[in-house]
């Protein structure tokens, strides 16, 4: 991959990214979003924020285990796309649920576990967009930020209990998720082990 | 005097055609338009389908709704909205998707059996009990459990009628219903998501109410196989669930009947579920509700707004503790 091949391939990714949200406007203004268009809504943005947070996640795996090391220039834009659609997912509950009442969303919060979770889990996605940049990587230092960042399995496991919280009875894509979710977990977990504590090695000249 | 030439542009900055058709820049613009299709597909997957309208057969002789039955003012929520937003699990946990999949679905022939302690149990053929008393248009406030709400023009008749028919016994307390039970016509019930068939039930003196319904139509017309066809109950006061839809049989009895929504979550599904914003759901709050067409939420009522009619049922009960 030359850098013009991965300044195209990023735009293609960026594009991808705004389909599902423009398909969404596009059926909200034509009114195709069935009776109820805020639950509608409330859930689009939800299974999307969920989506993005495992392909983010998915990625370094997958660069690992088809050596195509340039896949990490999409990790830093698919977790700010789970970032933005979990962004909107909050605006449509405080906005078309509550109509920012927001004594009523603070008491909800701690009333309601699955709102609760909801909040935690987005919440500790904002250090993450925070300091998504070069810049807070080199002032954070690699391993630090590294470590920051694993919050990010927090908030996807948060994310997905939040969903099965709130579902009545069918919970298929709710454990498909955490099926997905557990099967990136897992991954690092055995690659931590297989690592070996990296020494420096004595190269003879 | 100077006229300035214009920059002439030099051969060797000119794009040659090899370049500007160049294979590469075609490739990645199939690329880009494909993966973006390809990626709404999916997308569209998950959307709402489309909803083609449907009909049923027009009701004849529908009388308007007897005396004492409250007027609702607000205006009734569109047959479409109706017709495609569903809680039907036998069909499609999906609400949307409910009337696509309970298309074709055949009510007839349908018999509903009575029984238990009754004098004259019977198992009646779906025309027979149809004419057992006029059906009428009974224009209910439908409050979901979910937060939802509609306004819907049901046609049908007291229950009351059904009961008295078959003559319940003195120690008769309870109702009993149940939902048809096949899968072959119901798809649904191939998942386990919950205990079939689905049954619910009622204490005989709400069975017996004025306002309880046993409706076979709506806006004039017979049910469609999503609404609960040919034969559901309409409990306008309790939410939605209750109303147990496509009844294949009723059944006095002393004991308080199992409910489905109970067996699945017993701190979350009472047997009572009588409308209450006082009373939350443990997972969300009941104190308003989303009318469907509209864009506000609006306050819950208690008892739905039936309040002055259903009261009395529970003076000196504790609703909070008989959720």
């Amino acid at each position: 991959m030359n850098a013009a091949d991965i300044k195209f391939t990023r735009f293609a990714v960026f594009a991808n990214s705004v389909v599902p949200l423009t398909l969404l406007a596009w059926d909200a203004f034509f009114h195709h979003l069935g009776p109820n268009p805020v639950e509608f809504a409330t859930r689009t943005t939800g299974v999307l924020t969920l989506v993005f947070l495992v392909v983010s996640l998915a990625v370094t795996p997958l660069r690992q285990l088809t050596h195509t090391p340039w896949l990490i220039k999409f990790r830093r834009m698919t977790g700010l796309f789970a970032f933005f659609y979990g962004a909107l997912h909050l605006l449509t509950y405080v906005w078309f649920d509550k109509f920012f009442r927001f004594g009523e969303i603070v008491a909800d919060t701690f009333r309601r576990p699955f709102i609760f979770v909801g909040m935690t889990s987005f919440l500790l996605l904002v250090p993450l967009a925070v300091t998504s940049t070069q810049g807070w990587v080199k002032r954070l230092g690699g391993k630090r930020w590294q470590r920051l960042h694993r919050l990010a399995y927090v908030a996807a496991v948060g994310g997905v209990f939040h969903y099965w919280l709130i579902v009545k009875a069918d919970t298929r894509i709710p454990y498909a998720f955490a099926a997905a979710l557990g099967a990136l977990l897992a991954y690092r977990v055995v690659k931590a082990y297989q690592t070996p504590m990296k020494t420096p090695r004595v190269t003879p000249n | 005097m100077l006229i300035k030439k214009p920059d002439e542009i030099k051969g060797r900055e000119i794009t040659p055609p090899e370049t500007y058709f160049n294979r590469r820049n075609f490739l990645r613009g199939a690329a880009l338009v494909a993966s973006a299709y390809a990626t709404g597909k999916l997308y569209r997957q998950f959307a709402v389908p489309d909803a083609p309208p449907q009909s049923a057969a027009r009701l004849e002789g529908v009388q308007p709704a007897a005396a004492g039955v409250p007027v609702v003012g607000d205006p009734r929520t569109a047959f479409e909205d109706i017709t495609h937003y569903n809680n039907f699990y036998e069909f499609a946990t999906d609400k949307s998707s409910v009337a696509r999949r309970a298309q074709g679905f055949v009510a007839r022939p349908w018999t509903v059996k009575v029984d238990g302690l009754v004098q004259r149990p019977r198992e009646f053929d779906l025309d027979d009990l149809l004419k057992l008393a006029p059906a009428e248009e009974r224009v209910y406030r439908f409050r979901c459990v979910e937060g939802w709400s509609m306004i819907i023009p049901w046609v049908g008749f007291p229950l009351a009628r059904l009961l008295a028919a078959v003559e319940p016994l003195g120690q008769a307390r309870y109702v009993a219903f149940q939902t048809l039970h096949d899968p072959k016509r119901m798809p649904g019930q191939n998942s386990s998501v919950l205990d079939w068939p689905y049954v619910e039930g009622l204490r005989l003196d709400e069975a017996t109410h004025p306002l309880t319904l046993l409706a076979s139509g709506l806006y004039g017309q017979t049910l469609l196989p999503q609404n609960g066809a040919p034969l559901r109950l309409v409990v306008p006061w309790k939410y939605g669930f209750k109303s147990i839809k496509s009844i294949v049989r009723v059944q006095l009895t002393s004991e308080q009947p199992p409910t489905t929504w109970n067996l699945a979550a017993p701190d979350e599904y009472g047997f009572y579920s009588n409308v209450n914003p006082n009373v939350d759901h443990p997972r969300w709050s009941q104190r308003r509700e989303r009318r469907i067409g509209e864009f506000g939420m609006r306050d819950t009522l208690l008892f739905n707004g039936y309040a002055e009619q259903v009261g009395p049922l529970y003076a000196g009960l504790d609703l909070r503790a008989n959720f």
